[in-house]
């Protein structure tokens, strides 16, 4: 055994005892076989083809330990900046990967809807997530997922039972307090009934930039003509790791709407698998990086078509500054039963520094034969003739430097239907590009 | 009186290819003047590095321009100066809308003459009155800045620029390339209503046709990379009668 995997295992072994749902038969097997699985190897190495492009040595200089140092509420600053102007929203509020209710009061639900603590399920009516946590997981799989499985402390869990229709979005915001080494793992679960409808929203904020490690998996699973739009701002510190898996089956008629933003963090791997496993199912997923420094940005996206009609657009796109480096694999697999599939992907990379770079990798996997699957890739830098075109028109060259990439941006940004957490980004990008966090509205087209 | 523009020996190079052989050209406030000659002759290379275009090395020569050193400014300088390019091919710029680029250009000059930016309102009595002259639509106010415009409106759409911006000297690089024959009145028009004794324009053409609606003081043919024969309004109308062969042999004979 190595050091790491002696660490983790005296760990596990200090943390099982207090871990949610401790006692619990199956999920103590559950735990226990996880831990197995991660012990084999713990985290993946560069040989393994989806992490061909992103190196985690750097991981083994820390040795990642749950959180333990509880923060006091009134050591914390004010949650504003991250509340989106004060839109209404369902809020859960997770510090350190803690649910934490005294941060924000519950709002009056619906009727039809559950929200709440994932830890409290486990802990009062573990019965509620015997066949549902893990669902929609690869049984047994190693490395990160089967160590968010040993460790899992807390999450969302989401529940919509049949046509119930969340007006308000629900915002779940996980703030790190910046603990070093100290690593979070937290699970979400979303489960929407046919005909229900929501929209979620995770944002990912950290005090400091101090180097942790969050561990992230969101299981979505998305019943006959259920609607979802979910949005996951990675916002951490300039030293943070965040490994984040969204793992999604949806069934007849249902519909994702994805946006993945990533502008925080050191290392960033975002997974987002998607299985439609029905007739008509639809998924849109978004995706936006914006990288400076030595930021490493991997998105490994996977969509399956396993029936007939449905239906997946992808467009993600990079900015890359500095010696900043991301990564976009993009596979899509059509299944000999999906005749009539309709798979569109795009992925566009725009490198601001020669230091930089992007690596694309789509792959189309199609073994039927009546479909349509189109996909578009380049990297490249800002157009010379718009620069010039700009400049002649007496915009100073930051300017319109900054312009033609906000404008890059603005293509993910606008399909976002959430308008107080588009501005919120735009506001984000504009301060990041200019130093000047207001660009007016008019700038995009409408 | 002071001549606006002086451009003395131009020589410009494209990747140590010369383009532009030796240019020298007066231009005075209140005049309109034709460059004319065949494709290929330096007409659109001339334009840009006016404009400030540095893609070409200048590699001789200098441009006085109303006591300055053109060549010595970045083109958002010269666009404050007053100078103004009409592009051949006007740029699609995806995600930044027309009225933001019409309204951040026109403020950029303002504030460079120490004037106070326009409010919104003042801004759109403005655009909506000089988009009444070249007959655009509002609604492409509101769309990229030119992406999937018509030839048509993107020509229109660098009149209504012009027209917004009101330059000292403006640069119409085959404006008229592409146009039908009501467009290019409009076109024309556009152009007619800035005409003063302040200001001064540079039309590049192929064609004589344009010439019909704006007309010049004084046309110059530039053939591989030389003005070879300046003259007036006549001059036009013998070019499109005889073509440029004649005046290409010419200046191959030329030492």
């Amino acid at each position: 055994m190595t050091i790491p995997q002696q660490h983790y295992r005296e760990a596990f072994e200090r943390q099982r005892d207090q871990l949610p749902g401790a006692g619990v038969p199956w999920i103590t097997r559950m735990r226990s076989r996880a831990m197995t699985a991660f012990q084999q190897k713990l985290f993946p190495d560069t040989r393994v083809e989806s992490w061909k492009y992103t190196d985690l040595r750097s991981l083994d200089r820390h040795v990642f330990a749950p959180a333990t140092a509880t923060v006091r509420l009134t050591d914390l600053p004010d949650l504003t900046p991250w509340l989106f102007d004060g839109a209404p929203m369902h809020r859960l509020v997770f510090v350190d990967g803690r649910f934490t209710p005294e941060l924000h009061p519950f709002q009056p639900l619906l009727t039809g809807v559950t929200l709440s603590s994932l830890a409290e399920i486990l802990n009062a009516h573990p019965e509620q997530l015997e066949h549902v946590l893990g669902e929609t997981l690869a049984p047994e799989r190693p490395g990160f997922d089967a160590m968010n499985t040993a460790f899992l402390e807390d999450g969302a869990f989401i529940r919509l039972e049949r046509d119930a229709v969340l007006e308000q979005p629900v915002h779940l915001l996980f703030i790190s307090t910046g603990q070093r080494d100290s690593m979070t793992t937290v699970r979400n679960v979303i489960q929407a009934a046919p005909g229900s409808a929501a929209t979620v929203i995770e944002s990912w904020v950290a005090l400091n930039d101090v180097a942790c490690m969050s561990n992230s998996i969101t299981e979505i699973r998305l019943d006959e003509g259920a609607a979802l739009e979910h949005y996951k701002l990675e916002l951490e510190g300039a030293a943070a790791t965040h490994i984040g898996g969204t793992y999604v089956r949806q069934y007849r008629d249902s519909r994702l709407v994805s946006h993945s933003i990533a502008l925080g963090g050191r290392l960033v791997r975002n997974e987002l698998q998607v299985d439609l496993d029905g007739a008509g199912a639809e998924c849109a997923l978004n995706g936006l990086t914006v990288t400076q420094g030595r930021q490493h940005v991997d998105n490994n996206t996977r969509i399956d078509h396993r029936q007939p009609h449905a239906t997946s657009n992808e467009w993600y796109r990079g900015i890359l500054a500095d010696r900043s480096r991301t990564v976009f694999s993009g596979r899509i697999v059509v299944h000999p039963d999906a005749q009539r599939t309709r798979a569109q992907q795009s992925n566009h990379s725009l490198l601001l520094s020669r230091d930089a770079e992007a690596d694309a990798r789509p792959q189309f996997e199609i073994h039927a034969d009546d479909v349509q699957c189109a996909h578009g890739c380049t990297v490249g830098e800002l157009d010379a003739d718009a620069l010039f075109y700009l400049r002649s028109r007496a915009l100073d060259e930051a300017a319109a430097r900054s312009l033609l990439v906000y404008a890059f941006a603005a293509d993910v940004l606008e399909r976002m239907r959430l308008e107080p957490v588009r501005h919120y980004l735009e506001r984000k990008l504009a301060g990041r590009l200019s130093g000047d966090n207001r660009l007016p509205r008019e700038v995009s087209p409408h | 009186m002071n001549a606006m523009l002086t451009i003395e020996d131009l020589r410009v190079a494209v990747e140590d290819k010369p383009i532009l052989k030796g240019i020298d050209l007066t231009i005075n406030a209140g005049e309109v003047h034709a460059i004319m000659g065949p494709n290929g002759s330096g007409k659109s290379t001339f334009a840009q590095v006016l404009a400030g275009r540095d893609q070409y090395a200048v590699t001789h020569g200098r441009i006085d321009y109303d006591g300055q050193d053109l060549l010595a400014l970045p083109p958002e300088e010269r666009a404050r100066a007053g100078i103004f390019l009409a592009f051949q091919y006007p740029v699609e710029i995806p995600g930044v809308s027309n009225v933001y680029l019409l309204k951040t250009a026109v403020n950029a000059l303002r504030k460079h003459r120490g004037e106070p930016e326009l409010d919104a309102m003042d801004f759109l009595t403005l655009v909506q009155q000089r988009m009444a002259l070249v007959q655009i639509d509002e609604d492409l106010l509101y769309r990229s800045v030119n992406a999937g415009f018509s030839g048509g409106e993107k020509k229109r759409n660098e009149i209504l620029q012009m027209l917004m911006l009101e330059p000292r000297l403006a640069i119409l690089d085959e404006t008229d390339s592409g146009l039908d024959i009501d467009a290019l009145q409009i076109v024309a028009s556009g152009v007619n209503s800035l005409r003063n004794k302040d200001r001064a324009f540079l039309v590049v053409t192929h064609y004589q046709r344009l010439l019909n609606y704006i007309k010049p003081d004084y046309v110059h043919v530039l053939a591989g990379g030389r003005l070879v024969k300046s003259g007036g309004p006549e001059l036009a109308q013998e070019l499109e009668q005889r073509g440029y062969g004649w005046l290409q042999e010419q200046a191959g004979a030329a030492p």
